[in-house]
């Protein structure tokens, strides 16, 4: 068997690969969930009703896409410059250890003030994290695969350790968690009577301004150029050095902001399972939205739906609910493939 | 008819046996058809040069001949029998040996250890080094190869390793040795010693293809030329029945005028290098303490053997490296730093050695490239917001003025040939009235028709008033071009010569690092041999 690159894509394609993915993805999973004894059909009729048949699943999806969005894009901007950020789930701590030290008591101002500058330091932790791996990755070669993915667990046992001490909540029964943000700290609810807050309309906003500012500006057009080959782009007098960095910040950035509207949004203060691997799993909604900024709030909404749906599934039927981590794996795995069968042909011979 | 020589064998029907038969080969990569029904014999102490431009078909052909590939159509018949598809195992075994243009030699090891790896079973514990030794000494006298079998082969010249190249196919056993573009790396005089080794090799009975694109080794190596052009053999010539402008209208389809280059009073001094000298990561001297001064209207070519510093000349002028100590002045400013986009912006137009590694992004559309060197500038970018439609129309003029063939604006990059790509660059860089050109081997892999394309355009850039640095491993387009030339060796640049006080066995000599005797009053310490 021989892969031949495909001179031309269609536009098509590119939209149908993913769904394409997905559908050969279920089918796979329906061979475990005929394995544990349940019926496929409603099996997957119920994780879709879980997901989005009432208003109650629907904003919970949404509310679990949030974080999913912001990570997804983070992982997008820098993957499209070949900046492998592993280090999104970190960087979300980090981001939300800001939110909390400073929502929480520290400054005292107006609600409309308060939280802006909350979020932001949620992004600005985020962004610096990466900074550090990105330095040492432009100027000594270290490759930041490993040193963002190990990042996370200094992280994770950094939180832990200001979680048990300098920011234990001394209300909290002895729970390794931090005091709560301060009212004005909280983003708003987007409807009555659900947890869906304002971090859905930033990260939205977040995307479609990114997706314009990689098609349509100076800086994206940077990006791409060094994304698609650094070499050609420093000989036309692009700095890597600098996209590199900057990359970094925004990608960063985003997980931070992730972090930061979890805590200001949702939970209200941090403790160790703020995240159920949305850093992660941010890796897998940029793979599946093909790095696209838009694509990525479709495929944050659809593997939030598979969670959720599927803790509703299994609540009515004996498929337990790590179905969902399978079926996001598995759309990964059938992802990758329908990437490469978009630009290759396969031939036999 | 090739006159039998001894040590061949004579068929019953007269002349020498037939070797090697292609029958019909077709291969297709997508829409593109890379070989169509192509039959070829080859025969006993036979050279067969296979001549043709690039993208022409000869490395794939050459490639299913030695089973890299499979055809879709047609067989290889070696000897009388049929070679299993797709089996480089086979072709070796049918005794067909294949020297590729980029050598396959470890270099950590020894000459021996490289020539009797992989022949030896895995499951012997020790090997028979002494009675290894002994064939490769052999053959080597035999045929004029002579290598010392424990040296390291990254201590070995290029010359030389190909010897090990070819030594390696004969230790096993090669009776037909096909030959990849072999002079690309050579120098004038050690192609000769290739031609020599090659007819040794015949007259021994071996047949020999080698692939090529020049036409002057054509006629000094071969008894037998076949032309491919698109994909197609479209003729077989007796080397002796034919002449260069035949072949050269065969290899494009259509008559060729080669660029005539009118002599030109130089003008004032665009670039000046003094006593520059740049050094590699690991403290090696890449350029040595360089003095080069270009003039407007003239062309000074740099000649010499591919990684002699070329390469660091090229980024010094590009702006993408900044010299340790000497100086570069630049319109009578001097330059500091590296810096790219100001080179380009103080009216440097930059031809790279690699159009796909560092000239375009391949992955980026047409138009995107075209700007890539003025993005900033207002005319096609406003408040950090491109200006797509400018930019679009801007393509549009380049692709017609430079005669960009099968592009629009949108069209990604890496779908064009190699000659449209060039012709992008150029036009990205000549349509801004540039006072210096670097002209980094700006026709390497380009055939004959955007060769002289790319030449015309350098020319009237010369006559426009610009300055051009040609830095060239290709001796005839130095010698078609240039006003003024120097060799580079081991990072030292030789003084500037009038193209017409210099013979090439004089360039072949400076090229070989041999400056005593070819330069009078070379500077002290320039003296430097091949070891």
């Amino acid at each position: 068997m021989l892969l031949e690159p495909r001179t031309h894509v269609p536009a098509l394609a590119r939209i149908l690969a993913p769904l394409g993915a997905v559908a050969a993805a279920l089918a796979l999973c329906a061979l475990l969930v005929a394995w544990a004894g349940a019926p496929v059909l409603r099996a997957y009729g119920l994780l879709l009703e879980g997901a989005v048949g009432s208003r109650f699943a629907l904003t919970e999806t949404l509310t679990r896409a949030t974080p999913l969005i912001l990570t997804g894009l983070a992982a997008a901007v820098a993957f499209r410059a070949k900046l492998w950020n592993i280090g999104a789930e970190g960087q979300l701590y980090m981001g939300a250890l800001a939110a909390v030290a400073l929502g929480g008591g520290l400054l005292d101002l107006p609600a409309w003030l308060l939280l802006p500058l909350v979020l932001l330091a949620g992004a600005a932790a985020g962004g610096v994290t990466l900074l550090g791996p990105a330095v040492l990755k432009v100027r000594f070669g270290v490759d930041e695969v490993v040193t963002t993915l190990l990042l996370n667990f200094v992280i994770l046992l950094f939180v832990s350790m200001l979680l048990e001490g300098a920011l234990k909540d001394p209300m909290g029964m002895g729970w390794p968690q931090s005091a709560p943000v301060l009212p004005e700290a909280e983003l708003p609810k987007l409807l009555e009577r659900t947890r869906l807050h304002a971090g859905l309309a930033i990260a939205l906003v977040l995307a479609l301004a990114l997706w314009l500012i990689d098609a349509r500006t100076v800086w994206g057009y940077e990006n791409r150029a060094v994304g698609a080959n650094p070499r050609a782009a420093a000989f036309a007098g692009i700095s890597v050095t600098r996209v590199m960095l900057r990359t970094a910040l925004l990608s960063g950035g985003l997980a931070g902001l992730a972090g930061a509207a979890e805590v200001t949004g949702l939970r209200g203060y941090l403790t160790l399972d703020l995240s159920p691997g949305f850093g992660y799993a941010g890796i897998v909604v940029a793979m599946l939205a093909q790095l696209h900024p838009v694509g990525a709030v479709g495929a944050a909404v659809f593997i939030a739906g598979l969670f959720v749906g599927a803790d509703a599934m299994s609540r009515a039927m004996p498929v337990p609910n790590y179905i969902a981590d399978v079926l996001v794996a598995a759309s990964l795995l059938c992802m990758l493939v329908a990437g490469l069968l978009t630009r290759y042909r396969l031939r036999r011979g | 008819m090739t006159a039998v020589r001894p040590g061949m064998t004579e068929q019953a029907g007269g002349g020498p046996k037939r070797v090697l038969r292609l029958a019909g080969i077709t291969k297709r990569f997508g829409p593109l058809l890379a070989n169509d029904a192509i039959s070829l014999d080859l025969h006993e102490g036979e050279v067969l040069a296979l001549l043709g431009e690039n993208g022409a078909g000869k490395t794939t052909l050459m490639n299913i001949l030695f089973g890299h590939y499979m055809a879709d159509e047609g067989y290889v018949e070696a000897f009388g029998r049929r070679l299993a598809p797709a089996s480089p195992k086979a072709a070796l075994a049918a005794g067909i040996g294949m020297v590729h243009q980029h050598f396959t030699l470890a270099d950590n090891l020894s000459v021996l250890d490289n020539v009797v790896v992989g022949t030896e079973s895995l499951w012997r514990p020790w090997s028979d080094r002494g009675a290894g030794r002994r064939r490769l000494l052999e053959l080597g006298t035999r045929f004029g190869l002579k290598v010392d079998p424990d040296a390291q082969v990254a201590s070995l010249s290029v010359g030389e390793r190909q010897r090990v190249e070819i030594l390696k196919a004969l230790y096993r056993d090669a009776r037909i040795l096909i030959l990849d573009e072999p002079t690309a790396v050579l120098t004038p005089q050690e192609s000769a010693g290739l031609f020599e080794t090659l007819r040794r090799l015949t007259a021994d009975g071996l047949a020999v293809v080698f692939i090529s694109h020049k036409m002057h080794e054509v006629f000094s190596a071969s008894d037998t030329v076949a032309v491919l052009r698109g994909g197609r053999l479209v003729a077989t010539r007796r080397t002796a029945e034919t002449d260069r402008a035949e072949l050269a209208e065969l290899m494009v389809g259509r008559a060729v005028k080669p660029p005539t280059s009118a002599p030109m009073a130089a003008g004032e001094p665009v670039l000046a290098l003094s006593g520059v000298t740049v050094r590699s990561e690991d403290g090696r001297a890449l350029l040595d303490r360089l003095d080069l001064t270009i003039l407007r209207h003239q062309v000074i070519g740099i000649a010499g053997v591919s990684g002699n510093g070329q390469a660091a000349l090229a980024e010094l002028v590009s702006g993408l490296v900044a010299p340790e100590s000497g100086t570069v002045t630049l319109l009578n400013a001097p330059v500091e730093g590296a810096d790219p986009a100001g080179m380009v912006r103080r009216g440097v137009a930059r031809i790279p050695e690699d159009r796909h590694a560092t000239g375009l992004v391949g992955g980026m559309a047409v138009w995107e490239n075209l700007i890539a060197e003025r993005y900033r500038d207002p005319a096609f970018s406003r408040f950090g917001v491109l200006r797509r439609g400018v930019a679009r129309r801007h393509a549009e003029e380049v692709i017609r003025a430079f005669d960009v063939r099968g592009a629009g604006p949108d069209t990604r990059t890496q779908l064009l040939s190699g000659g449209n790509m060039q012709k992008l660059i150029l036009g990205r860089t000549l349509a801004h009235g540039p006072h210096l050109i670097l002209a980094s081997q700006p026709t390497r892999g380009l055939d004959i028709g955007a060769v002289s394309y790319v030449h015309g355009r350098l020319l009237e850039a010369r006559a426009a008033g610009a300055g051009v640095l040609l830095i060239s491993e290709d001796l005839d387009e130095i010698l078609a071009l240039s006003d003024m030339l120097a060799v580079i060796h081991h990072g030292r640049l030789t003084p500037l010569m009038p193209r017409e006080s210099v013979s090439i066995q004089q360039l072949g000599l400076l090229m070989a690092g041999q400056w005593e005797g070819v330069l009078d009053g070379a500077p002290h310490g320039a003296r430097e041999t091949v070891s």
